[in-house]
């Protein structure tokens, strides 16, 4: 009897196993020959643009699941709505928009599946991944497939570190060596303490690239101290160094969920220096619990700013709060602005559809220096050859319970 | 002569079996990968789902066979990962041949985790039921812990160590870091394929099956079912719980090895080495029979393949997942289940009476 069973499960697992490489396969098939359509349609009449059949895929790829789902919620919306966009005006090139989010857990391995996965599906664009370490890992998949990839929000250095992948946020070396310059240009102070979340990529990231360039700067560094994911309640200790050390700036590279915590147990300490923080402070003042008036003054560099009165700020903002109900965050600008990056790639490039996967990226890439693009997270951004965009932070401080652009 | 080759073969064919499996398995995928009809998204998985095998058989000797609930396995995989990753990534240029390069990282990795499972198991091995299974469950986080701090670098000079930062390393110009802290070691080379892995399965499984059915799985088995007889018969208790254990952790090291050699990324956290892992390590055991081997393989290859294939699913994905689980334990070990499997069972034997 149980041989009986094993043996039916072992059939049931090739039958799966045959049953999966059959789909792949009708889908391959009737892929090539929807292509082969397009073709055909396009060679009869040129004029008509806006065939059908043929489209853009985009693919997406973030945690919506787990610790870092509010990231990839984001990107997943941000996404959404510029395709929406695009498609309402006409597409790219008289092509729409195939929109698919898979979803990676923020985990490597489970993105190397979804990555997969959208393989399957077709995908010719990859808008991903939301974090650092799984976007290395897709990386170096995309790289081997030549498929264009632009991350909105992978800052570690080495998600571009292929000629086809792009990046929309600032790098995090870049993060600190901006916020250190500016305090040190703006004289805001002459002893500064830094706290950072030593488990968390981004924020090791900056603060040592803000170390390092903080050796030019006319102010030293008087406490380094450091909390990790998994201890991240409670910051007596750490705020009690820096009060101790007599700082007069608190840098705080960490996102504003401790930096809440933080600025609680500053208030509690009767501490109050000048707290400086990164784009991951974006979204502190709707904190639940949190008392604003302790973020009074508290400046930050970030892309993006919902306040802000630019009109594509406005149109995207307004447009994502009637959607998903709530403010939108600069994971879900980034993740806009992307899409439209790649929109704007494409129409430089004049790539159609019905090209294949490394076709379309080799004339994507070739064009990407050629394009510039003004979107929610800059003006006039450009890429470089290696893939990082060259946009100016903005600089913000919180005013009378209010994110004011400085 | 016939009589004794019939005796033999109830367990050496119920082994066969295993083996045939697995060999069976990679034959049909290998057809299939020739003849290009496998989707991206099972080719991807391949390795993962022998890396999840070794997983659950190697810990099914200590769960099923030797009766230890551990909950560390997770920790002892980390290991054979890091250690074998660091190798790899400073042998890259000095053995260029990635198949000999493997090889030995996956020696080391092997020997690393069952050096870890020797030091563990000697203090550990003295607790039983509920307090091995929480200093385990400590091991496991306090490894995941320790790699997430360690800066390793390394120029002309030699290796730097640190657990500040990479700065602190004071590495010359042209150095360049192995372990950075939490964000782990990138560019290890993907040396991992799935012949590689169907290969380990195999090696994973004959030194398993062995050690069940030698003289020193008999005395592994007698202690878990009745410690103080086996004592009283003169078995080394202590020498043969530590066997099983270390032997246990080095083939998590193994699969370890797998899983570092198979992303350009490896970082520690809680969801690939943290406890999360070992109980997912153990849901496999426990689903697929605690103490059958065959059905850990099984369980390890359904239980990985059902996220992936629910991805159609959406948001409802992990949901799903989880109720199939709830329902796939109740189904095989609440007593209501096994009344309903009984059932099915006599359904079939009536039809095939009346058949006959």
């Amino acid at each position: 009897m149980k041989k009986a069973l094993s043996l039916l499960l072992v059939g049931a697992m090739t039958l799966s196993l045959a049953a999966c490489g059959n789909s792949s396969k009708d889908s391959a098939a009737t892929d090539s020959s929807t292509t082969e359509e397009s073709t055909t349609t396009e060679a009869a009449d040129t004029e008509s643009e806006g065939n059908g059949g043929a489209a853009f895929k985009i693919g997406g790829i973030g945690p919506i699941t787990g610790g870092t789902a509010i990231y990839g919620t984001a990107v997943q919306n941000g996404i959404q709505i510029a395709v929406d966009e695009i498609n309402a005006a006409g597409g790219i090139n008289g092509y729409q928009i195939e929109y698919n989010f898979q979803d990676d857990e923020g985990d490597s391995e489970k993105a190397i599946n979804a990555y997969n996965t959208l393989k399957d599906w077709g995908m010719q664009v990859l808008v991903g991944t939301v974090t650092s370490a799984p976007c290395i890992a897709v990386s170096e998949e995309t790289h081997k497939d030549n498929m264009f990839q632009i991350t909105p929000s992978g800052t570690a250095v080495e998600c571009v570190q292929y000629d086809n992948a792009y990046r929309m946020c600032f790098s995090d070396p870049t993060q600190g060596t901006e916020s250190a310059k500016y305090i040190g240009e703006n004289g805001l102070a002459t002893k500064v303490a830094v706290i950072y979340d030593s488990s968390d990529v981004y924020s090791t990231g900056i603060y040592e690239a803000f170390a390092a360039e903080a050796a030019n700067q006319p102010f030293e560094i008087v406490s380094v101290e450091a909390f990790t994911a998994d201890s991240k309640t409670d910051f007596s200790v750490q705020v009690q160094k820096s009060k101790e050390a007599g700082a007069d700036l608190l840098f705080m590279p960490f996102y504003y969920t401790e930096a809440s915590l933080v600025l609680a147990e500053c208030n509690k300490q009767g501490y109050e220096p000048v707290f400086f923080g990164c784009d991951g402070m974006d979204g502190i003042l709707g904190v639940e619990n949190f008392d604003v008036s302790l973020a009074e003054g508290l400046t930050f560099l970030a892309p993006f700013v919902a306040k802000s009165d630019d009109e594509m700020v406005q149109n995207f903002v307004s447009k994502y709060e009637a959607d998903y109900g709530e403010t939108p965050n600069q994971f879900a600008a980034d993740a806009y602005d992307s899409v439209y990056v790649v929109k704007a790639a494409i129409e430089a490039a004049g790539a159609t559809p019905d090209m294949s996967v490394s076709d379309l990226c080799d004339a994507m890439v070739g064009a990407m220096p050629s394009v510039t693009y003004d979107g929610v997270t800059g003006k006039s951004i450009t890429w470089t050859a290696d893939g990082e965009p060259s946009k100016a932070p903005l600089v913000v401080q919180v005013v009378n319970g209010e994110y004011t652009e400085l | 002569m016939k009589t004794k080759t019939r005796n033999l073969s109830k367990t050496t064919r119920s082994n066969f079996i295993t083996y045939g499996m697995v060999v069976a398995a990679y034959i049909i995928v290998e057809i299939c990968l020739r003849a290009g009809v496998v989707s991206s998204l099972l080719e991807g998985l391949l390795v993962p789902l022998c890396m999840y095998v070794i997983l659950a058989v190697s810990l099914n000797l200590t769960v099923g066979i030797s009766g230890e609930l551990s909950l560390g396995h997770a920790g002892f995989m980390c290991v054979g990962a890091f250690s074998s990753a660091i190798f790899s990534k400073c042998m890259e240029t000095a053995i260029p041949v990635s198949g000999i390069r493997f090889f030995l990282a996956i020696l080391i990795g092997t020997v690393f985790a069952a050096v870890f499972g020797i030091l563990i198991g000697v203090p550990v091995l003295r607790l039983k039921g509920d307090y091995l299974a929480i200093v385990t469950l400590a091991f496991g986080e306090i490894i995941k812990n320790v790699v997430n701090v360690v800066y390793l670098g390394r120029d002309s000079q030699g290796f730097h160590i640190s657990t500040k930062d990479t700065l602190s390393l004071g590495l010359e110009e042209g150095g360049e870091v192995i372990i950075k802290g939490p964000q782990g070691i990138t560019g290890t080379p993907n040396d991992s394929t799935f012949l590689i892995g169907i290969i380990l399965i195999l090696v994973t499984l004959f030194i398993v099956i062995n050690l069940i059915n030698s003289r020193t799985g008999r005395a592994v088995m007698a202690i878990r079912d009745n410690r103080i007889a086996a004592e009283s018969v003169g078995i080394n208790v202590t020498k043969y719980k530590l066997l099983a254990f270390s032997v246990s952790a080095a083939l998590a090291g193994t699969a370890g090895v797998l899983y570092a050699h198979n992303l350009s990324t490896l970082q520690a956290q809680p969801k690939n080495f943290g406890y999360n892992m070992s109980i997912t390590i153990l849901v496999f055991v426990v689903l697929g029979g605690i103490g059958n081997i065959r059905g850990s393989v099984i369980a390890a290859v359904v239980l990985t393949l059902l996220p992936e294939l629910l991805r159609s699913l959406n948001d409802y994905r992990m949901l799903i997942y989880a109720v199939i689980l709830i329902a796939t334990m109740i189904f095989t070990s609440s007593p209501g289940g096994q009344h309903i499997q009984e059932r099915i069972k006599q359904f079939f034997e009536r039809r095939k009476t009346k058949e006959a």
